[in-house]
C-alpha cells in the first residue's frame, strides 16, 4: 500500500509543472482566449517532448506508459489551464487503444502519438454533437450514443465551430455523415477518458485554491488580511477540502486503470463527480475570495471557472455519475447477497 | 503507486480476518453496563491473542504493526462488525502518548494493563468553558510535597465511570502565558477527590461524564513530559485521535450506508432519482475519505507523526456520517424515528460528531493556518 506516485512519475509531474510555467503562462493563456486561437508552437512543443503518446503502446508510436503519467499530464495542463487541443487528443486516443480494432488502432494511433493528426470525443444524439472540444482541428472524431460508439474521420463528419463561455479552448458542432463502430470495450476507454478529464479539473481546482489563498494573504480589509477572516478562511479550508478529495478519487482511478480494471467502472464515476464538483465550486469560491476585482476580465480567475464548466458538462456530469454511483454499489451488493 | 496490499499486510489481513471469525462476540448487548462489560471482555480476547494494540511495539506488547496493518486492524474490526475494544482511549490516546512523552518507569507501568483492558483511561481535556479553546483551561494543580492537589471540572469525560486513570491537563502556572502553564498528568479516579457524575445527552444515553475534582491528589511522578509542557503533550493526544480513529470510522460509515443502500433497495425506494441521487453522493463522500485517510498514512509513513491532514479526514468523515443519517432518516420515513428502528437514536448521535474530537470550526482554523498557511484568525 503506497499511495504516492514513484519518483520517476514525481519527476514528469515536476517537469510537467516547470515547462508549462515558462510556456503556458497567465498572460499566453490570455492570449489565446482573447485572441481566439491557440499558440501553435506550444503544442508543437507538447508533441516534440512525446506527451502526446505517453499513455499510447510503444508499437503505435507512444511511450507505452499508463494512465497514471497522462493523468499527471492533464492535472498540470489544468493547472496551468493550456490553450492546446492536448486533452481531446488524449480522450480520443483512449477511446481508440481501449475500444478500437487492431485495424482501427493501427490507422490512427500514430497520428494521435504524434500529434500531427488528433483525435476526439463526445457525447452525441442522433449522430450529431452540439460542443465537441477541438473538433475542427482532428483527424478522427469519436461520438458516444448510449453504450455504442462511432469513429468518424474528418472527412465524413460536418463540423461547424461554435463559440462557448470558454474561449481558451476551441469547440464545434459536429454532425456525422458516416462512420464505423468502435466495437470494443467502449465503457472502459470511456471510464479511462473520464479519468483524465477529471484530472485536468483537479488541475484547475488546485491553481485557482492557490490563487486564492494567495489573494487572501495579500488583499488587506479593516487593515487586516481577509484571511484571517474565519468567513474567509473557512471557504479557503473548503476549497483544499474539495480539491483534495477530488484528487484522491481521480488518483485512484488512474491506478484502477493501470493496475486493477475491475475497480475502473466504479472508480472513474467517483472521480469524475468529485472532479466536476470540486472544479465549479472551487473556481466559484477563487472568484468570490478574490471580491470585486474577481468579477472582472483583468483578473484571471474567470478563465479557470470557464473551463471548469465545460469540463464538466463533457463526457457526463454529475449527476449522471452519483446515479451510476449508486447502480454500481447496489448492484455489487445484491451480487455479495446472493453469493 | 500501489494500492493492493503487499503480501505481508495480505498475510496480517487473513490471519485477523480468520481470527475474527473464530472469535466473534456476536451483538454487543444493550445497555450501557452490559455493553461496557461486553468490550472490555472483548479486549481481554483480543490481548490474550495478541491483537489488542497490534500498532505498538513489540517491546511494548505490541505487533510493531505498520500504519496499513492498523488501518487494516481497524477496517477488519468494522467489516466483521465486531465491537471496538473498550479501552480505546487508552489503546489509541494514552499509551501512543506515553510511549512518546512517558518516562521508563511510566511505560513500565501503565501500557500493559492499557493493552489488557485492566485499568481503563479517560481523557480529561475538555472543560465547561475550555472547549476549543482548550489551552484556556482552569483545573488547577497546586504542589503539596511530593504531589499535586487538583481542583477543577472536566467535562466530556467518556468513560470515567468506568477508568481507572485519566489523562488530565491542568494549569499549574498561572503567570505564564495560556499554552505554556499547562502540565499533563496521570490521575488516579479510585480516589476521594474524584467525582463522576453521568451527562445525559440529546440520545437520552450517559454516554459522557462530567468530573469534578476537588483537591484530587497526583504524585509528582505522575507528570508526563515535564511540568510546565502540557499543552505539546496533549497535541501528540490529539493528533492520534485524529488520525488514529479514521480508520474505523470510515469502515462504520460504511456498513451503515450499505446497510441503507440493501434497506433502500428492497423497499423499491432506489428507483426514485432523487433517492439514488443523494445516496450516490453519500457512497462518493464515503469513498473520498477512505481514498484520502490512505494518502494520509502514505504521508505519514513517509514523514512520520500524523499532520494537521488528519483534521480533513475527521472533517470529511462527521459531515459525510451526519449527511448519511440526516439522509436516512428521511429516505426511510417516520417508521426510521421510532423506538424500534436504529435510524433515529444514529441519526441524534452523529450530531456530536462534529463537536467531539475538536468541532468542524476548529478543525478549519487548523487547516486554514496550518495547512495554509493563513494569518491566525481574527
Amino acid at each position: 500500500m503506497n499511495f504516492d506516485f514513484t519518483e520517476d512519475q514525481h519527476e514528469i509531474k515536476r517537469t510537467a509543472r516547470e515547462l508549462l510555467a515558462k510556456r503556458s503562462g497567465l498572460e499566453q493563456v490570455r492570449e489565446a482566449a482573447e485572441g481566439e486561437a491557440y499558440d501553435e508552437s506550444l503544442f508543437t512543443e507538447l508533441r516534440e517532448l512525446g506527451w502526446t503518446g505517453i499513455a499510447i503502446d510503444e508499437q503505435y508510436g507512444g511511450a507505452g506508459l499508463g494512465v497514471v503519467e497522462l493523468m499527471i499530464l492533464c492535472e498540470e495542463l489544468g493547472y496551468a489551464l493550456a490553450a492546446s487541443p492536448f486533452l481531446a487528443n488524449a480522450l480520443g486516443g483512449l477511446m481508440i487503444e481501449h475500444a478500437g480494432s487492431d485495424e482501427q488502432r493501427a490507422k490512427w494511433l500514430p497520428g494521435i502519438a504524434s500529434g500531427e493528426a488528433t483525435a476526439t470525443v463526445a457525447f452525441a444524439s442522433g449522430a450529431a454533437s452540439e460542443v465537441v472540444p477541438d473538433a475542427d482541428g482532428a483527424a478522427v472524431i469519436v461520438l458516444i450514443e448510449g453504450d455504442a460508439a462511432t469513429l468518424i474521420a474528418r472527412g465524413e463528419a460536418e463540423v461547424e465551430p461554435v463559440s462557448t463561455i470558454d474561449p481558451t479552448r476551441r469547440y464545434a458542432r459536429v454532425t456525422a455523415n458516416g462512420g464505423e463502430p468502435l466495437a470494443g470495450d467502449v465503457a472502459g476507454a470511456l471510464a479511462r477518458a473520464e479519468v483524465a478529464l477529471s484530472a485536468e479539473m483537479v488541475g484547475i481546482a488546485q491553481r485557482t485554491q492557490e490563487m486564492g489563498i494567495e489573494y487572501a494573504k495579500e488583499r488587506k480589509q479593516f487593515d487586516t488580511p481577509i484571511g484571517a477572516f474565519q468567513a474567509v478562511s473557512h471557504r479557503c479550508a473548503q476549497m483544499l477540502f474539495d480539491t483534495e478529495g477530488a484528487r484522491s478519487a481521480t488518483y485512484f482511478g488512474g491506478w484502477a486503470a493501470d493496475a486493477d480494471p475491475s475497480q475502473l467502472a466504479l472508480a472513474s464515476a467517483i472521480a469524475k463527480a468529485a472532479a466536476c464538483e470540486a472544479a465549479i465550486s472551487v473556481t466559484a469560491s477563487s472568484i468570490q475570495i478574490h471580491g470585486g476585482i474577481g468579477f472582472t476580465w483583468e483578473a484571471d480567475v474567470h478563465w479557470f471557472f470557464k473551463r471548469a464548466q465545460l469540463d464538466a458538462a463533457m463526457l457526463g456530469g454529475a449527476s449522471k455519475q452519483r446515479a451510476r454511483v449508486t447502480q454500481l454499489t447496489a448492484a455489487s451488493l445484491a451480487s455479495a447477497g446472493a453469493a | 503507486m500501489d494500492l493492493t496490499f503487499n503480501e505481508s499486510e495480505s498475510a496480517f489481513r487473513d490471519e485477523l480476518r480468520a481470527w475474527i471469525k473464530a472469535n466473534h462476540p456476536g451483538d454487543e448487548p444493550a445497555g450501557e453496563d452490559e455493553g461496557y462489560a461486553f468490550r472490555r471482555e472483548w479486549q481481554r480476547q483480543l490481548y490474550e491473542a495478541g491483537w489488542a494494540a497490534v500498532h505498538w511495539p513489540t517491546e511494548y506488547g505490541g505487533r510493531d504493526a505498520t500504519l496499513v496493518e492498523a488501518a487494516i486492524f481497524n477496517e477488519e474490526l468494522a467489516r466483521a462488525r465486531a465491537p471496538f475494544p473498550a479501552n480505546v482511549l487508552g489503546l489509541l490516546l494514552a499509551g501512543p502518548t506515553l510511549m512518546i512523552w512517558g518516562d521508563d518507569e511510566q511505560k513500565q507501568r501503565y501500557l500493559d494493563p492499557i493493552m489488557s483492558g485492566e485499568e481503563i483511561w479517560c481523557q480529561g481535556f475538555s472543560e465547561p468553558e475550555a472547549g476549543s479553546d482548550l489551552a484556556s483551561l482552569k483545573s488547577k494543580a497546586v504542589r503539596d510535597g511530593d504531589d499535586w492537589l487538583v481542583t477543577g471540572q472536566k467535562v466530556w469525560t467518556s468513560g470515567a465511570q468506568y477508568s481507572k486513570w485519566c489523562m488530565l491537563v491542568a494549569r499549574t502556572d498561572f503567570d505564564a502565558p495560556k499554552h505554556k502553564g499547562l502540565t499533563y498528568f496521570i490521575l488516579d479516579m479510585e480516589q476521594e477527590g474524584v467525582e463522576v457524575r453521568p451527562l445525559r445527552q440529546i440520545t437520552g444515553d450517559p454516554e459522557f461524564n462530567e468530573l469534578f475534582l476537588e483537591n484530587a491528589r497526583i504524585p509528582a511522578a505522575n507528570v508526563v513530559g515535564g511540568e510546565g509542557n502540557g499543552w505539546t503533550v496533549a497535541l501528540t493526544t490529539l493528533m492520534n485521535e485524529r488520525a488514529g480513529l479514521a480508520f474505523g470510522l470510515q469502515v462504520g460509515m460504511k456498513v451503515a450506508l450499505d446497510e441503507l443502500t440493501e434497506e433502500l433497495a428492497a423497499s423499491g425506494k432506489l428507483d426514485d432519482p432523487m433517492i439514488a441521487d443523494e445516496l450516490g453522493a453519500l457512497h462518493i463522500k464515503c469513498e473520498i475519505l477512505r481514498l484520502t485517510a490512505y494518502r494520509g498514512l502514505t504521508a505519514t509513513m513517509k514523514y512520520g507523526q500524523p499532520g494537521p491532514e488528519g483534521s480533513l479526514t475527521k472533517w470529511m468523515w462527521s459531515q459525510g456520517n451526519q449527511e448519511l443519517m440526516q439522509f436516512a432518516t428521511k429516505a426511510l420515513g417516520p417508521q426510521a424515528l421510532t423506538g424500534g428502528s436504529s435510524w433515529g437514536r444514529a441519526m441524534l448521535r452523529s450530531r456530536g460528531n462534529s463537536i467531539e474530537g475538536g468541532t468542524t470550526e476548529v478543525l478549519k482554523n487548523i487547516i486554514a493556518e496550518r495547512v495554509l498557511g493563513l494569518p491566525r484568525k481574527k
